[in-house]
């Protein structure tokens, strides 16, 4: 009690720098690749589908930075058009099933017994189709494009994304301030919007660091399995799965797409959790 | 046979992020054998902290960072880790506030007593048991021999607690912490096992240390009281000199917060207004699908009936389980009557918050127990007083404003608070904000459940008062739920003593003190722990009964 009251009278000067250096840093490499995904593709003089007379699985050179191929190809190239794929595809898809969840599941808690429990087997029904299973059925009825895709993905996850957000939600309806609201005479969407939602947000968007990756890891699988993004585009997964055969040769061209789903997966986690204002309210 | 302790120059520190803070300042104590030493204070003054720091434990975060603490002859500071662990629950046994968040749910009560003696190697599992036996018997539980194969849930609270107390002293150690062992409990209850616990206390002259913020209860059970505040002694002495003629002005405070006080809030308007402002006839509700005439599967109240007058304040009084919560609950529209009506002001209130207008919500407010679950943490505490006034009278800007600053005067908290939020503030000042909002709706009548329950006697006495002022000032009635009899009858104008859902009596303010009323009535009001030495020898063996 009496140490969190010091704590929001004077914040420590120097944990604070440090908190919003890890935050910067990582809205910085969440910046770098929004903006390549944007106008990369544009920058580069070489097409990423282009096969040069350069060797195949070349190593880093100032020719081809991140190396070649398996095909010969300028692995940046194809790192910077992957991006599109990866960050318009994975992120869109996770922002709409945490989004769409989170907002479902703040209906379910707020309003009553009926309409809790329609939505929540509904939603338990698409829990019982096996993800992949599904992402074939719909790939073959509406083909493979970035919006079957995004849809696609935002319906694997968006029941996790429901169960969790309806949890944190059930238990803050439950607390006296959301009833001393009820008994005010608040409408449902003030009590969703203004007195659930701001305290479940925080535990919603550790989950959707989570759930990116997870997105990124369908697409990749989907990918591998003919049925992602198609040849020659491909997305940083499949980037990764097309040249597994340099492994041995200890090629850039398989570490380079991983080392780009690292850092855009450790900063979208890095920057949520170092959001401004998630420590002064104590989130856990 | 318990041990000498000796406590000299401790000190224990928190590790803030700007460094050490000092929670438990220089204490130096020394309890004989077989005494019983009481530590008293607020939340926060440390109690606990020294408590556990006998075991030679310190809380996640706290350091125990100097001083002497001797159990007997070991010193318990000196030891290795592994040989305090070996010193707890053998040496030194410590029984916890809730007993139902200490016991494990899922195994059966004896095993769970027993386990001390085992971990300890002191006895084998036949001993332990009958040795535990003996204990429930001690400690008058019933059914002493069958008792241990039921499972915690299957037990009252009053009997977990003295279970607890059976664990603890299973293996006979020379020093007994008992950390505010009644507190959750009723006060009919609390009388039993306060009794049982000095029972045992005395006849094996353990040495023992009772933390608690409750001086009425220290009293019965301590030879000498050691009042804290801030980590910081502020009077160590024997209990009738603690009582009687305490040295230090905190000291005084405490007594004179404990000591029942009559809050005059000026008289209701009862008779030159002949009609109520509430008044409930022939109610009942309860939870649980309903049958075909209308009964729910657990009906928790029956037949109330209930008059309130403008300006009044009627107490409703009643142990855990008497329905009086569920009361406050259907006269606000929280939960639909399965039969009778609420009439308000005249007209009768629909019986859910949909079928009330809005208005009719405006004019009753309802203040809740735990003013932590009661205030949004997300929201600033302007932001939260705010919403009243804009959703039932539409202010804006500066007058919305200058409604705020006024709302805060009223309640007595600084201006300045305005921008916190709820984590910022200590449980008094919740409690404010609370009753504020409330107040900011400008209601006729105010629902208050356990509203001082949760606070030190302190901050609570400067919160009763705070309500009495409030009632002279603004004409607003109160329908006061409470546990607590001390605090119903300083502020009540009528009391109304609940059971099991029905309503026993009603007393008025003027017959609070005559006789003869309901026996439950008399059984409550007999039960409440006075502040003199002696009280509970004095309590009639059929009230602990």
């Amino acid at each position: 009690m009496n140490d969190s009251t010091l704590t929001l009278a004077a914040p420590p000067r120097r944990v604070r720098r440090r908190v919003n250096t890890l935050a910067l840093l990582s809205a910085a490499v969440l910046l770098f690749w929004l903006v390549a995904a944007v106008v990369g593709p544009s920058l580069m003089n070489q097409g990423g589908g282009a096969m040069g007379e350069a060797a195949v699985f070349a190593p880093i050179s100032t020719a081809h930075w991140f190396g070649t191929d398996f095909l010969g190809r300028d692995v940046l190239a194809r790192v910077v058009q992957g991006t599109r794929y990866t960050v318009g595809v994975a992120l869109s898809a996770t922002l709409l099933a945490s989004g769409l969840g989170t907002l479902l599941a703040l209906l379910a808690a707020a309003s009553g017994r009926w309409l809790d429990a329609v939505l929540s087997r509904a939603i338990d029904t698409l829990t019982s189709v096996p993800g992949k299973m599904f992402a074939l059925i719909m790939v073959a009825a509406f083909g493979s494009s970035m919006p079957t895709l995004v849809l696609t993905a935002a319906i694997i996850y968006l029941p996790g994304a429901y169960r969790i957000a309806r949890s944190l939600a059930v238990n803050i309806d439950a607390m006296d301030y959301v009833t001393v609201a009820r008994t005010r005479g608040e409408g449902r969407l003030y009590i969703m919007l203004h007195e659930i939602l701001p305290n479940i947000v925080g535990p919603m968007l550790a989950d959707l660091g989570l759930r990116f990756v997870y997105v990124v890891l369908l697409l990749a699988s989907l990918s591998f399995l003919g049925l992602g993004v198609q040849p020659p585009a491909a997305d940083w997964g499949s980037l990764v799965r097309e040249n597994i055969g340099g492994l041995p040769l200890g090629s850039a061209a398989v570490i380079m797409p991983a080392l780009a789903i690292a850092s855009l997966t450790i900063a979208v986690n890095l920057l949520i959790d170092n959001l401004p204002g998630r420590s002064a309210r104590g989130d856990h | 046979m318990g041990a000498v302790v000796t406590v000299s120059g401790l000190n224990i520190v928190a590790a803030t992020r700007f460094g050490d803070m000092a929670i438990v300042k220089d204490l130096n104590f020394r309890i004989a054998p077989g005494e019983v030493l009481a530590l008293i204070g607020e939340s926060g003054s440390g109690k606990t902290t020294t408590a556990l720091a006998l075991m030679g434990y310190a809380r996640h975060g706290c350091r125990i960072s100097g001083g002497s603490i001797r159990i007997g002859d070991t010193e318990v500071l000196a030891l290795a880790s592994a040989e305090q662990r070996a010193l707890r629950g053998r040496t030194v046994a410590y029984i916890a506030q809730s007993a139902a968040a200490s016991f494990n749910p899922s195994r059966t009560i004896m095993d769970q007593v027993v386990e001390p003696a085992l971990i300890h190697a002191l006895m084998t599992r036949k001993e332990a048991e009958s040795k535990a036996v003996a204990l429930f018997r001690e400690l008058a539980l019933p059914d002493p021999d069958t008792i241990g194969s039921r499972y915690p849930h299957q037990v009252s609270g009053g009997q977990l607690q003295r279970l607890m107390a059976a664990m603890a002293l299973i293996t006979d150690p020379e020093l007994v912490i008992l950390d505010e062992p009644t507190t959750a409990l009723d006060v009919t209850t609390q009388i039993e096992v306060l009794r049982a616990f000095r029972r045992v206390v005395r006849e094996r002259r353990a040495t023992a240390v009772y933390v608690s913020h409750d001086l009425a209860v220290v009293a019965q059970m301590a030879d000498h009281i050691l009042v804290l505040r801030d980590g910081a002694m502020r009077e160590l002495g024997p209990t009738e000199q603690i009582i009687e003629a305490p040295a230090n002005d905190y000291t005084r405070s405490l007594l004179a917060a404990a000591q029942p006080k009559t809050r005059d809030a000026g008289q209701a308007s009862s008779a030159a207004d002949a009609r109520p402002l509430l008044e409930v006839t022939g109610l009942s509700a309860g939870y649980g699908p309903k049958d075909k005439n209308g009964q729910p599967a657990t009906l928790i109240l029956q037949d109330i009936d209930l008059k309130l007058y403008r300006g009044q304040a009627i107490g409703v009084i009643g142990e855990s389980g008497s329905g009086k919560t569920t009361l406050a609950r259907a006269v606000a529209g929280l939960i639909a009557p399965a039969q009778g009506n609420i009439v308000f002001d005249g007209r009768e209130l629909g019986s859910t918050l949909n079928e009330r207008p809005k208005e009719d919500l405006r004019r009753i407010q309802i203040v809740f127990q735990m003013a932590d679950t009661a205030l949004n943490p997300s929201q600033t505490i302007e932001r939260i007083l705010a919403r009243p006034l804009q959703f039932y009278k539409g202010l804006r800007g500066a007058a919305l404003q200058a409604r705020i600053a006024q709302l805060l005067d009223l309640v007595q908290l600084p201006a300045a608070l305005a921008q916190r939020l709820p984590g910022g503030l200590s449980g008094g000042q919740k409690q404010r904000v609370n009753l504020a909002r409330a107040l900011a709706a400008e209601p006729d009548l105010i629902l208050c459940d356990e509203v001082t329950s949760a606070l030190d006697t302190v901050v609570g006495a400067a919160v009763l008062d705070l309500m009495a002022q409030l009632r002279r000032e603004l004409g607003v009635s109160y329908l006061f739920i409470s546990h607590d009899l001390h605090t119903v009858r300083s502020v009540c104008d009528e009391i109304v003593v609940m059971q099991h859902g029905r309503k026993l009596a009603q007393v008025a303010r003027v017959d609070f003190e005559r006789g003869p009323h309901h026996p439950y009535y008399e059984l409550l009001a007999r039960s409440v722990p006075e502040l003199r030495r002696g009280w509970l020898d004095d309590v009639p063996a059929a009230v602990a009964a």
